[in-house]
């Protein structure tokens, strides 16, 4: 059964005891065990959160019929490497690798505000019910995290760089299932992952600093037996494996060439996908990248013209790459925003240009860990302001990701209030849905 | 019945020569004989009421031996976390430390409970019961969620009586900007009747009735069955009122008490009130129980019904005869919460050290000692702040209206649970989804360690600030540089044993003034004695 029958009590006893309850293991290993029954197609998740909403028009549902009042300067969209489908034409990288990954252009939940609409994508569940659900990282952090056996030091579920805050990611599951938000900027050297990597700071001090606090631990030293004291102290040495072993060396961008930096281009977004191919690599089962900038109400063809190179460089290499390393049929790349942007261009002041909230129709991209590359799945009306043919709502997409993920599919969830609650969403018979992805997962 | 100590240690005869011997057998040096130094004083303290009298029976009915009594240092500093959120000043420290005033522990109390922090703090914890919160799932709004904010706060600060306070909330009509008292009604996970309920239950009853059978749940929901919610012209303002036609999904029946007395209402009533009367009964078997086991919990880290908010049959109070006469005593006080709080913080019970005299497992819940807990999130990070003479950054998610914080403000002042930080997160800010008080997490966690014995944050508040930099530079030796470290960060002196090995550690590793009293903050806000209630 799932780990999940553990009651509350017991995972805070666990905690406490400082074994099972460590954010961190003793030993950087691959790979989160697999539950009983359902094989996991999916080893870990790098999601592209595309924080504010990226317009559908300007990347992958392109609508050059439609008329410069839509379309504005991008009229010419690009044939991809899989026939008969086309992309934006700023994004020309991705149209080489689109046999990877799958567009998904009939996603809608009719949301326009970013706190509910997020909350609804991250979670796959609608909002109103005021229970707070986990967001997808945080359910993997339990399914694939310590109690599921997974043995790293890096923690389980990560962010890169912030964590999005609109609310609480874990939802009621608790902080435990928290992300690790790593600050710094993986564009500089050093990745100054906070905590983990200190400016300045020379081993030998770090080494000679500790010895100071051990030998001034006095009221430590008043009580040997205590069980909170010994918890903390677990997760001291856990901290200092970090700090001075090996494992935080996953961190270290310049041990990479600078062809293979180069590749992903040397932007926060860029180098936060090389960090992600990473983790991913030394099996971490969750990375966010939080990809900030797409709510763009004004110059939006300006922020356009200088972001989505940036997307499309990084973006692609990461399909690239995974795909050389053989990492691509054990990883899903999820690319989506809270939404889409308003197809009809705002001309007005204000926002001379600018793109509007769009919830009603937009586009998300999976690619890898059992999903198939080169389809299009759904489609949106000659103006992309509706969807024609096949909804996806954001829980199609949650209980497909967990599906591959390789979670059982009566798994539950326990609500602090004793409640057990199915993991996945769809399993709810009055929420309206367009189904999983059948056509494109293996 | 009085039941003298002494009497009680002769009941637990030959059992309690035992364990004496036992722990003096087992612990050695952390006997009750021989007080640890710093943190514990020699000599024992008599039972301050009949409180500590019916602690120290249960203890002596089992043998268990209770700790000593901290030393000035210990209580000074423990006293301030518990009762203002907030760590003492050097000034105040070294004022307290050198007096030799009787009854100055019973003074600094008065003093506390009479500060302006004493409000903010604990308005920070009621604020997590009553789920203070703008956004997702609360949803009540940034205005409003203020207003609420500043009424609790208001009542703690004006020590309004307890029933009172539950029973304007609880029959509260009005606008949630302009009575905040009504946001009560809406700051539940929905607005169904049987929602509210458990709201209500939980807050004032310490009670989960999703536990009840069902119908014992239905008739309590009925007393909210009537509760009406509309709108206004005035964006996201809501109007909380007694609706008497309102239709449920279900229909309810106003017929019974939770404690099983019929209930009558009277034409037109609103059933809250009936209920609201009901509850603030001094007899009510749960209202007067539950607030002074919730107050208990706070300041002893424990209820003496655990969980505090799961009272039921079978989760007994572990000392039902402390419980009852706190409840009586705060009835017999109408209401002055206050009063429970000088009973507890005067308590020998309260001022024992946090070292085990006895390694009984029944030593915890019986109390024999005081429990060590981190401090809470907000509470770590105003004391970072305050020692370097730093300050945080908040923003509220919402943008409009703009939530201005300003600098200067503490995280303990903070109104709303939607405005928050990374490091509140991390260290276990409950998000207020629940109104549980197991949402508030004090569990160590290894990214916790990290960020303070390394993150950039916490370092620069260190190496950049003004503050210490001044402060050290008034000292005019290295010894007394430490002390004031020492004072300012764990406020109590250094033992001599202490100041030799800093001194040590600079000779050792040829470092400057600067360099070791920069490891030397960093090793004390890292040690147990910083981070924890001790």
């Amino acid at each position: 059964m799932s780990r999940l029958s553990v009651s509350r009590r017991d995972v805070l006893r666990t905690a406490v005891c400082g074994t099972a309850g460590m954010m961190f293991g003793s030993r950087l290993a691959a790979a989160a065990v697999s539950p009983k029954r359902v094989m996991a197609k999916a080893k870990a998740v790098i999601q592209i959160w595309m924080w504010g909403g990226p317009s559908h028009l300007d990347t992958f549902d392109p609508k050059p019929e439609a008329g410069s009042d839509y379309c504005g300067p991008f009229e010419n969209p690009i044939s991809t490497n899989v026939d008969g489908t086309r992309i934006g034409e700023m994004l020309p990288l991705l149209a080489k690798q689109a046999d990877k990954y799958s567009i998904l252009r009939g996603m809608t939940h009719g949301v326009n505000g970013h706190e509910t609409a997020s909350y609804m994508v991250q979670t796959g569940r609608k909002s109103g019910g005021r229970d707070v659900y986990p967001c997808v990282g945080a359910v993997a952090s339990l399914f694939k995290g310590y109690d599921a056996g997974y043995k790293g030091l890096i923690p389980p579920y990560i962010v890169l760089t912030s964590p999005q805050g609109r609310f609480s990611e874990a939802g009621f599951l608790g902080s435990r299932y928290r992300p690790f938000a790593t600050g710094g900027n993986p564009k500089m050297t050093p990745f100054a992952v906070e905590g983990i990597v200190a400016r300045g700071i020379t081993e030998k001090r770090q080494r000679s600093r500790r010895q100071l606090l051990h030998s001034l631990d006095s009221l430590g030293h008043a009580m040997p037996g205590s069980r909170e004291f010994e918890a903390l102290d677990a997760c001291e040495q856990k901290a200092y494996d970090l700090i001075l072993g090996d494992a935080g060396k996953v961190f270290d961008l310049s041990t990479e060439s600078d062809a293979a930096r180069d590749r992903y281009g040397r932007t926060t977004f860029g180098q936060s996908c090389l960090m992600a191919r990473r983790l991913v690599e030394e099996g971490v089962p969750y990375v966010t990248i939080n990809y900030k900038g797409w709510d763009t109400h004004k110059k939006h063809f300006e922020s356009m013209r200088r972001q989505l190179p940036e997307l499309d460089q990084g973006m692609a290499t990461l399909f690239e790459d995974l795909s050389e390393r053989g990492l691509l049929d054990s990883t899903i790349v999820w690319w989506s925003g809270e939404f889409g942007r308003g197809p009809k261009i705002q001309k007005d002041p204000p926002w001379n240009g600018g793109r509007s909230h769009y919830g009603k129709a937009f586009s998300a991209v999976v690619a890898g860990g059992g999903f198939k590359g080169g389809h299009v799945v759904g489609a949106t009306d000659e103006k992309g302001l509706a969807v024609v043919d096949r909804e996806i709502y954001p829980w199609d997409v949650t209980s497909s990701l967990y599906e591959l993920m390789g979670i059982p599919p009566d798994a539950t969830l326990r609500h602090p209030q004793g409640r057990l609650i199915p993991v996945y969403p769809d399993l709810d018979p009055e929420l309206k849905g367009g189904g999983r992805l059948r056509e494109i997962m293996t | 019945m009085r039941t003298p100590q002494i009497t009680a240690m002769r009941h637990g005869g030959l059992e309690v020569v035992i364990a004496v011997l036992f722990c003096v057998v087992s612990l050695g040096a952390a006997s009750a004989s021989a007080p640890v130094r710093p943190f514990e004083r020699a000599g024992d303290a008599p039972p301050r009421h009949r409180g500590d009298e019916l602690v120290m029976d249960s203890l002596a009915a089992r043998g268990i031996a209770p700790a000593a009594i901290c030393s000035d240092a210990v209580f000074l500093r423990r006293v301030y976390l518990d009762v203002i959120g907030t760590i003492p000043t050097p000034k105040e420290a070294r004022a307290f430390l050198g007096s030799d005033l009787p009854g100055k522990r019973q003074t600094l109390i008065s003093q506390l409970l009479a500060r302006d922090e004493f409000a903010d703090y604990w308005a920070l914890k009621w604020g997590d019961l009553l789920r203070v919160k703008s956004e997702f799932p609360i949803n009540l709004w940034p205005n409003a969620a203020q207003a609420y904010h500043r009424w609790v706060r208001t009542a703690l600060a004006e020590n309004m009586p307890y029933d009172q306070f539950a029973r304007e909330i609880l029959v509260a009509s009005g606008s949630n900007f302009r009575v905040p008292q009504v946001n009560f009604y809406r700051s539940m996970q929905s607005k169904t009747p049987e929602a509210i309920s458990k709201g209500v239950a939980l807050g004032f009853m310490g009670v989960r009735p999703e536990k009840w059978p069902a119908a014992r749940m239905a008739e309590l929901a009925g007393f909210f069955s009537k509760v009406g919610f509309k709108a206004t012209s005035e964006w996201k303002e809501e109007i909380v009122y007694f609706d008497p036609w309102k239709t449920n999904a279900v229909s309810f029946s106003v017929t019974i008490f939770p404690d099983g007395a019929p209930a009558t209402l009277k034409r037109g009533q609103d059933p809250r009130a009936a209920f609201a009367d009901w509850l603030i009964r001094p007899e009510n078997p749960w209202f007067a129980p539950n607030a002074v086991n919730r107050v208990w919990f706070w300041l002893m880290g424990r209820g003496i019904v655990h969980q505090p908010d799961d009272f039921r049959e079978d989760n007994p109070p572990r000392n039902p005869e402390l419980l009852e006469w706190l409840s009586r005593e705060l009835v017999n006080a109408d209401y002055d919460l206050k009063h429970i709080y000088r009973l507890v913080l005067n308590s020998r019970t309260y001022q024992q050290s946090s070292i085990p005299a006895s390694e009984h497992p029944d030593a915890v819940p019986l109390f024999a000692h005081y429990p060590t807990r981190r401090l809470d999130a907000e509470v770590l990070i105003d004391a970072i702040c305050q020692i370097t003479g730093t300050t945080e950054t908040y923003t509220s998610a919402t943008p409009e209206p703009f939530t201005f914080i300003p600098e200067d403000q503490r995280s303990i002042e903070l109104m709303d649970g939607s405005i928050s930080s990374p490091f509140l997160d991390m260290f276990g800010r409950p998000p207020r989804d629940t109104g549980l008080l197991s949402e508030r997490s004090n569990l160590p966690t290894p990214a916790q360690r990290l960020h303070l014995l390394n993150s950039s944050h916490i370092r620069d508040k260190f190496e950049k600030s003004k503050k210490l930099r001044t402060m050290l530079q008034s000292a005019k030796k290295p010894r007394e540089a430490i002390t004031l470290l020492y004072m300012t960060i764990l406020s109590r002196r250094p033992t001599e044993d202490e100041v030799d090995l800093v001194m040590a550690h600079q000779a050792k590793h040829r470092m400057d003034r600067r360099r070791t009293a920069l490891d030397l903050a960093w090793a004390l806000i890292n040690t147990k004695e910083f981070l924890y209630r001790h």
